[in-house]
């Protein structure tokens, strides 16, 4: 690498590490025997897996009576389930790909698990209009196909219906940018498999063989998809925030929404990627990949996030008194002060207070505070989309057809059970494929390594210094 | 040209800037390189290797007016051809609300239509069976390959020479 390097560039890559030792570490975890922690983690979700399935044959025999839905609150912890999934995802897609444009060098260490978890939150979101619909087997109706009904088409002009392009559009094109990032991986996991484990790596890897075109392609193809996953990833939550935003029910039908709901999505997706981090990194041993540095990065950004999350809320406030409208003023009072003001007060406490911890330097860097406040936050941010639509909804326009709302036992368990959804399809993705991206922590060792910058730098990475030590025996060996 | 095998005889370098610098001594030799390998993308690699820049983005961009064009042109004629209906007392052709589907039809197009280019341009897709040289490639090694089915001997000897010269750490002949 010929590129200077900042003196004051964080070290991404810890333990002087080689080529080699890369590709061992980030590869061993998808080749041993699984570990005692992943056979009960993976049990549990597969639990959970199992009442979610239990609650949504329940939900498709029985109908959405079963839920605690009434007339008034029609949407609740359904709703609430999808936004709060869908916001968890956006942190993946925000990592590769507006930090590839902004030459984040962290994000090498943690996109590739991120991306996955976006694949997987946006997996589970998906299920929750679709169950919604009560009539599961009829959800084909929300495609523009021809059909015999004349052909009538859906409405174009409905959020409802920009949301399922949004949402089908986000999961494929994520999906795309995961795994051709992943195929050269998967390829590094071929050479090293013999056997029939070889043949099916050989299958999934495409036959990539690492030829220089092939990698260039490559790189246009990520420059591009990430470049266009960037407004995608913001016009999705955009657009679940106009499913809100363009209705006229007092304390939804505001223009603060987008940016207001992609900010939380931000925040609550980062969370997330902490949460999943702190536990992947110490169980599969990545700590010299995913470091202290990178931890502290992403809590930056929650720190940001939860900040831009506390102004909207207050803003909200503060358009609502000065709007002079009373009906305004009284779906925010009635937010903070009304039925639900348990909700509004939790949500406050853990997305706009607890963040703030992070300004200390030594929070930020501890994992026990990192773990704990992401769960805070994760709690928070479910919070803040419950607030939004139940709070609205209990009380409408007519005083006689107030209402209030709590979840039924299935409600309970599709919420419950789709975390499991989510956790059994990370940890299958921790078996199979390398969670770390190998060629990309291999581009940046010469610029992150421990041993070519930071305190410990005892090599150059430029070829006219001193030629540099060869870390460790590996390039004798052979 | 899959099924006819080539012999390769390659040489695995231990580091990029080795690999890099042999390429353009290569290059200075006039010696025709069949391919060259490294386990992850090296930066100043193209432009010594003589690689032209990828025309990958301006598909990109074709795609996805392709996409633009068809996702407006479709709701367009859906509600105001062959089925209009008043929705909310807005006129015929609410173009404004089209703009979202609009959008995430473009970029639909776009990475679809790019990605299925990619895989195909680069002869890769599931189930091909990778030619692979050395299990190393995708490791630590970084290779550069001449293809000499019908080189005559003494020009392998020269190829010999000139791998060792520049410093390559292991040199083998595999047929593929």
């Amino acid at each position: 690498m010929s590129q200077p390097v900042s003196p004051i560039r964080h070290v991404l890559i810890e333990g002087n590490k080689s080529y080699h030792n890369i590709t061992e570490d980030l590869t061993i975890p998808t080749e041993k025997a699984p570990s005692r922690e992943w056979i009960i983690a993976f049990a549990l979700a597969a639990a959970f897996l199992g009442l979610y399935v239990f609650a949504v044959c329940w939900t498709i025999w029985k109908g959405i009576g079963s839920w605690n839905l009434n007339r008034t609150v029609n949407w609740g912890w359904d709703i609430t389930n999808f936004v709060w999934w869908i916001g968890i995802g956006h942190a993946g897609t925000l990592i590769s790909a507006i930090l590839l444009i902004f030459r984040q060098r962290w994000r090498t260490g943690v996109n590739r698990a991120a991306e996955a978890m976006t694949i997987f939150a946006v997996i589970c979101a998906g299920q929750f209009p679709l169950i919604h619909m009560g009539r599961l087997w009829l959800a084909f109706f929300i495609f523009p196909f021809p059909n015999t009904r004349g052909p009538l088409w859906p409405n174009f002009n409905s959020p409802l219906l920009w949301d399922v392009f949004a949402i089908s559009t986000y999961f494929s094109v994520s999906l795309l940018f995961w795994y051709t990032g992943l195929v050269p991986d998967l390829a590094t996991v071929r050479d090293r498999a013999v056997g029939f484990r070889r043949k099916m790596y050989d299958m999934v890897s495409f036959g990539w063989t690492g030829s220089a075109k092939h990698w260039q392609r490559h790189e246009a193809l990520s420059l591009v998809l990430a470049g266009i996953s960037t407004p995608l990833v913001l016009s999705v939550h955009t657009i679940v925030s106009f499913d809100f935003a363009t209705s006229v029910i007092p304390g939804w039908h505001t223009t603060i929404f987008p940016p207001y709901f992609v900010a939380g999505a931000i925040f609550s997706g980062f969370a997330m990627v902490q949460t999943l981090m702190v536990i992947t990194r110490k169980v599969l041993k990545l700590e010299h990949y995913i470091t202290l540095n990178h931890i502290e990065s992403m809590n930056k950004v929650i720190v940001l996030t939860g900040t831009i999350v506390g102004v909207a809320y207050l803003t909200e406030l503060f358009i609502a008194w000065y709007s002079g409208y009373i009906y305004e003023q009284f779906a925010f009072y009635n937010r903070v002060f009304g039925i639900y003001w348990w909700a509004y007060f939790g949500m406050m406490f853990c997305n706009v207070v607890s963040p703030q911890l992070f300004w200390s330097k030594k929070i930020r860097r501890s994992i026990w505070w990192t773990f704990f406040l992401s769960i805070v936050v994760n709690i928070g941010m479910w919070f803040e989309r419950f607030v939004i639509i139940a709070t609205t909804l209990a009380r409408d326009y007519l005083p006689s057809s107030w209402s209030y709302y709590s979840p039924s036992w299935v409600e309970i368990s599709l919420f419950t059970g789709s975390i499991g959804l989510f956790f059994f399809c990370y940890l299958i993705f921790t078996r199979v494929a390398p969670v770390v991206a190998i060629a990309e922590i291999k581009a940046i060792l010469k610029v992150a390594g421990n041993q070519y910058i930071g305190p410990e730098a005892r090599s150059k990475a430029h070829g006219h210094h001193a030629p540099a030590p060869k870390v460790k025996g590996e390039q004798t060996e052979d | 040209m899959a099924e006819s095998s080539k012999k390769v005889l390659f040489g695995l370098y231990n580091d990029e800037e080795d690999l890099k610098s042999a390429v353009s001594t290569a290059r200075k030799d006039h010696l025709d390189i069949m391919d060259v390998l490294t386990p992850f993308p090296v930066h100043g690699l193209d432009p010594v290797l003589g690689l032209k820049e990828s025309r990958l983005h301006y598909l990109g961009f074709i795609y996805g007016t392709i996409g633009a064009i068809f996702g407006f042109g479709f709701m367009s004629w859906a509600v105001v051809n062959d089925w209009p209906i008043v929705f909310g007392g807005k006129p015929y052709w609410p173009v404004p609300s089209y703009i979202p589907i609009t959008f995430e039809m473009t970029v639909l197009f776009a990475a679809w239509g790019m990605t299925i280019t990619f895989y195909t341009v680069c002869g890769m897709w599931p189930g091909v069976q990778a030619k692979v040289l050395d299990n190393r490639i995708t490791d630590d090694k970084f290779c550069l390959a001449f293809d000499v089915t019908e080189t005559p001997e003494t020009e392998v000897g020269s190829l010999q020479a000139f791998f060792s010269k520049t410093g390559a750490a292991e040199v083998h002949v595999k047929t593929i």
